[in-house]
């Protein structure tokens, strides 16, 4: 394989023409070295929900549990690409494993939560534990 | 998964409209290159098929998806991100074949093939002997 190290440079250029820069962002990378994943955490009456992007990872790595009622553990894995025979011309996905563990509002039933991965999104449902539901109190007259 | 269409635009420009919609974000590229084509990988996390529009035009590869997160009646108890949609533009070479660009969106990673046109590829000459 003999491929010119300008290759990129002359077949494939970025626009640099970005008139309103500050609109730009990139989030930090859950798949670069030391990294977490983001998670959104949000709850309704009876339900703690938590969702993180996780682009093209390994489904049969996702491994979610929960343990002390209340912590939350994703772990999983991205392969690295496989370029047999090519050259990289940019690399900025990366790919490993990956971990986050964070502590959920209320405490949770963990034989009842269930996690669904959609278009790189992982989305984990929560059923409030029966005690951190809310309960209302009859007042007596 | 089905190929996107690439389609042909009359700009590669954000509209007002998709201009509005608040933070754009620079979804992470790998590029590959083998003697046949450039392939561009993408991570774009929560974005559905319908929702990526794939431009090609004067040279030059326009990439917009809209993603959209909704917030939740009750706000957040937890927030790290942020939704946004995603736009990355590349000027590429006319030795792209760019009739033959084809696209693949699976698990949030988009998949674009540019094959390149017969006179860049590698030509093997074979030696003889006299």
């Amino acid at each position: 394989m003999f491929l010119r190290r300008d290759s990129l440079g002359e077949m494939f250029r970025e626009m640099n023409r970005l008139h309103d820069v500050g609109r730009f962002f990139q989030r930090p990378n859950p798949f670069a070295a030391g990294a977490i994943p983001l998670v959104n955490v949000w709850e309704d009456e009876h339900t703690v929900y938590a969702e993180t992007d996780l682009p093209g990872v390994d489904v049969a790595s996702l491994d979610v549990s929960v343990t002390e009622g209340n912590r939350l553990a994703i772990v999983g894995e991205r392969k690295p690409m496989d370029i047999a025979g090519g050259a990289w011309r940019r690399q900025e996905r990366g790919s490993g494993t990956f971990q986050r563990t964070l502590t959920l509002p209320t405490l949770v039933d963990p034989n009842q939560v269930t996690a669904k991965y959609d278009s790189g999104v992982l989305r984990i449902t929560l059923p409030k534990a029966e005690a951190a539901k809310p309960r209302r109190i009859p007042v007596i007259v | 998964m089905s190929n996107t269409q690439v389609q042909k635009a009359d700009t590669g420009e954000l509209t007002a409209a998709e201009a509005d919609r608040g933070f754009i974000q620079t979804p992470r590229v790998d590029i590959i290159e083998t003697e046949q084509e450039l392939m561009v990988f993408a991570d774009l996390p929560g974005v559905k098929q319908d929702a990526v529009d794939i431009r090609f035009e004067r040279g030059e590869l326009t990439l917009h998806a809209r993603r959209t997160v909704e917030t939740p009646s009750g706000g957040f108890a937890h927030s790290e991100f942020s939704g946004g949609d995603y736009f990355r533009s590349f000027r590429v070479s006319d030795r792209i074949d760019a009739s033959k660009i084809t696209a693949e969106l699976k698990h949030g990673v988009l998949a674009l093939k540019l094959p390149k046109v017969e006179a860049a590829k590698p030509q093997r000459i074979a030696v003889t002997c006299a």
